[in-house]
C-alpha cells in the first residue's frame, strides 16, 4: 500500500504538487494520467524518494519513504523514470542483473541468474542480451530498463509512460505482463499512461491529476466517462462500450 | 573477450617488468639475478626493485582512481589530471611546506590529500550547478580550475623560492625511488582494493542518481567516497614520485572503450593496464638517452598526449 498524505512541491513560484493525498491500495494496477504538465512524474518520484517534497509525506508499507533506508526500500519499490538517460555503456544482460543489487549486493546468486533470465526472456531481450545500451533502438532501450525494474522483484513496481517507445506488439505484451504480475503475484503497480484507452483496458483504477491537484480518482469504469475526461484534457470525448471495454475516442 | 584483454595486458606487464629491471647504469643482467655478487644484489634490491614496484602501484592506482572519477561525473573526460586534482595536490604541498612545518613526506600527503578533496569537492559541485551539454567542456573546465591552481602554487613557490622542488611533482619521475624512500606508495594498493570492492557501487552511481536511489545506493556517499580514494591516490602519488600526464584519462578510457562500463570487470584490467602504460613509459624514458634519463612524466605526456587527441576526435565523431 502507497499512502501519500497531503504532498506539496513547488519549482521556483510554481506549484508543481498542490496538497495531493492519496491512497493506493495494495495490488492492482492503477493509471496516473493528465495532460502534459499536470505533476503525474513529479508525483511518481516523489512517492518513490527520487525527488523530495516540500510538505507532506508518503509511507510505502508504513515506512516513511524519506527516512526508510535506502536498501531495505530498494526491496520493496521498484521505479522508472520518464526520461533515462544513461552515459555507461553496460551490456543487457548487465543492466538487468543490476535489477539484483538490492538482494544480492552484485554477488549473483544462481536464483538471481535465473530471474534475470526470465525477465529478459519476457521482454525478448535474449537475442540483444550482449548488447551496449547504446547499440539499442529507442524501444529496446525501453525494454532494457523495464525489464531491470522488474528484476528488482518488489511488491511496488513505479513506471513513468513505461509504454514510451513501444511497438504495439510490445505495448500489449509489456501491459499482460504488468497485468499477470498484479493477478498473480499480488504486485501493486503505478503507471502514468498517456493512451486513456490503455489506461481503461488494463487498469483497476485510475486517478486523474490536473495542475498538480488530483481531479478525480477511483475503479476504471466510473471514472472512464466524456465529463471527466473533459474536465481533465480539455477535449471532447466520446465514450463507447466496445467488447466490455469502455473507448475513449476523441475528434468527434 | 575479458580473458583476453586480461591477458594481453599481463603479458604486456610482464615483459615490461622483466625489461625495467635490466635498464639502467648499474651492471645487471638478467643471467647475474641468480647468482648477484654484493653490489648486484645492492642496485637490484635498494634501486631496480623498489623502482618497479613504485611504478606498479602508483600506474595501478592512478588509473583505477580515473576510472572512479570518470564514472562519478559521468564523463568519460575526467580524471584527476583534468579536474584539477595534481594542480590541488601541488597546492597542498607548498602550503605545507610553507606554513605548516610540514617537511616530512607524511605531512605533505596529508595536506595534498585534504587538498585535492576540497578540490574535488569544489569541481563536482561546480558540475551539478553548471549544464554544459557538450562532454568536452567539462574536462576544460576542470582544466580551467587546474590552472588556476597552478597558477596559484608558482605564484607562491616563486614568493618563497620554492620553484626548485616544485618540478618534482610537476614532472613524475621514478629515477629517485630507492628502498626506504617509496613505501608510503603501498597505502595506494590499500585504496584500489577498496575502490574494487565498491566496484558495483560505482557502477550504480554511474547510471544516475535516480538509479542509484532506486536501487537503493547511498549516491552522495558513494560519490564522496568514490573522490576520496581518487583525491588519495593522487595525492599520495603525486607526493611520492610526481604527476605522470594523461594516465588516469588515457588507461581508463582505452579500456573501457574495449570492455564496456562494468566496473567489477574493467577494474582489474584498468589497473593492469595502468601499471603497464607507466612501466612502458618509464622504459622508454630510461632507453631514449640512455645513460642518462628523462623524466617519465614526460615520455607518458607524450604517449598520453596522442592518444587523448585520438579519443578525443574520436567522441566527437561520435556525437555528431
Ligand atoms: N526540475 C524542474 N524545475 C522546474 N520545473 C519543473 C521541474 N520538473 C518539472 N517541472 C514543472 O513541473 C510541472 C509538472 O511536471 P511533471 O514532469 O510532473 O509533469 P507530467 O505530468 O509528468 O507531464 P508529462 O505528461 O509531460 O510528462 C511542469 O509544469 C514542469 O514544467
Ligand atoms: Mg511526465
Amino acid at each position: 500500500m502507497i499512502e501519500i498524505e497531503s504532498v506539496t512541491k513547488s519549482y521556483g513560484d510554481v506549484r508543481v504538487l498542490d496538497d495531493v493525498s492519496l491512497t493506493i491500495p495494495t495490488g492492482g494496477i492503477t493509471s496516473l494520467v493528465g495532460a502534459n504538465g499536470a505533476g503525474k512524474s513529479t508525483l511518481l518520484s516523489v512517492a518513490a524518494r527520487l525527488v523530495p517534497a516540500d510538505g507532506g509525506r508518503v509511507r510505502v508499507d508504513g515506512m516513511d519513504v524519506a527516512t526508510a533506508p535506502g536498501p531495505v526500500l530498494a526491496r520493496r519499490l521498484g521505479v522508472l523514470r520518464q526520461e533515462n538517460a544513461m552515459s555507461v555503456r553496460l551490456t543487457v544482460r548487465e543492466l538487468v542483473a543490476f535489477g539484483r543489487f538490492p538482494h544480492s549486493g552484485g554477488r549473483l546468486t544462481a536464483e538471481d541468474h535465473r530471474l534475470v533470465d526470465e525477465a529478459m526472456a519476457w521482454f525478448e531481450l535474449g537475442p540483444l542480451a550482449d548488447r551496449h545500451l547504446d547499440q539499442l533502438s529507442g524501444g529496446q532501450r525501453q525494454r532494457a530498463y523495464v525489464a531491470m525494474v522488474m528484476c528488482q522483484g518488489t511488491d511496488h513496481v513505479l513506471l513513468d509512460e513505461p509504454l514510451n517507445n513501444l511497438d504495439m506488439r510490445h505495448a500489449v505484451q509489456m501491459m499482460r505482463m504488468l497485468r499477470g504480475m498484479a493477478d498473480e503475484l499480488g504486485r501493486t503497480v503505478v503507471l502514468v499512461v498517456h493512451d486513456v484507452n490503455v489506461a481503461s483496458c488494463y487498469s483497476d483504477r485510475i486517478v486523474a491529476m490536473r495542475e498538480g491537484r488530483l481531479v478525480a480518482e477511483g475503479p476504471t469504469a466510473e471514472l472512464m466517462t466524456p465529463e471527466l475526461l473533459r474536465k481533465v484534457f480539455d477535449v471532447e470525448v466520446e465514450v463507447h462500450e466496445l467488447a466490455g471495454r469502455r473507448i475513449g475516442v476523441p475528434w468527434s | 573477450m575479458q580473458r583476453r584483454h586480461v591477458a594481453a595486458a599481463l603479458a604486456a606487464l610482464v615483459l615490461a617488468s622483466f625489461a625495467s629491471l635490466f635498464i639502467g647504469v648499474g651492471d645487471l643482467t638478467p643471467g647475474d639475478v641468480l647468482d648477484p655478487d654484493a653490489a648486484q644484489a645492492r642496485v637490484l634490491w635498494t634501486s631496480r626493485v623498489p623502482r618497479l614496484l613504485a611504478i606498479l602501484l602508483a600506474g595501478s592506482a592512478m588509473a583505477v582512481a580515473g576510472l572512479v572519477m570518470m564514472h562519478l561525473t559521468r564523463n568519460r573526460f575526467v580524471s584527476p589530471q583534468t579536474a584539477g586534482t595534481t594542480e590541488w595536490v601541488g597546492l597542498g604541498i607548498v602550503v605545507a611546506t610553507l606554513w605548516l612545518g610540514g617537511t616530512s613526506v607524511l605531512g605533505k600527503m596529508a595536506i595534498g590529500m585534504l587538498f585535492a578533496l576540497v578540490g574535488n569537492g569544489f569541481f563536482v559541485w561546480l558540475l551539478q550547478r553548471l549544464v554544459l551539454t557538450d562532454i568536452v567542456v567539462v574536462p576544460l573546465v576542470g582544466i580551467l580550475l587546474g590552472g588556476v591552481v597552478s597558477a596559484a602554487t608558482t605564484f607562491l613557490a616563486y614568493r618563497f623560492d620554492l620553484l626548485q622542488s616544485m618540478d618534482a611533482w610537476v614532472n613524475g619521475d621514478f629515477s629517485g625511488v630507492l628502498a626506504g624512500r617509496y613505501e608510503l606508495l603501498w597505502l595506494v594498493l590499500a585504496a584500489t582494493v577498496v575502490a574494487y570492492l565498491w566496484a558495483d557501487r560505482f557502477s550504480v552511481a554511474g547510471m544516475g542518481e535516480s538509479f542509484a536511489v532506486n536501487l537503493g545506493v547511498a549516491y552522495t556517499r558513494v560519490v564522496l567516497v568514490g573522490l576520496a580514494i581518487a583525491s588519495i591516490v593522487t595525492a599520495i602519488v603525486v607526493v611520492s614520485v610526481g604527476s605522470i600526464p594523461f594516465l588516469g584519462l588515457v588507461v581508463p578510457n582505452l579500456v573501457t572503450l574495449a570492455m564496456g562500463d562494468n566496473l567489477r570487470r574493467v577494474l582489474p584490467v584498468t589497473a593492469l593496464t595502468g601499471a603497464a602504460f607507466v612501466l612502458i613509459c618509464d622504459v622508454l624514458a630510461r632507453t631514449i638517452r640512455y645513460p642518462y634519463e628523462v623524466p617519465v612524466g614526460m615520455v607518458g605526456g607524450v604517449v598520453g598526449g596522442v592518444l587523448f587527441v585520438w579519443l578525443l576526435l574520436r567522441a566527437r565523431r561520435r556525437a555528431l
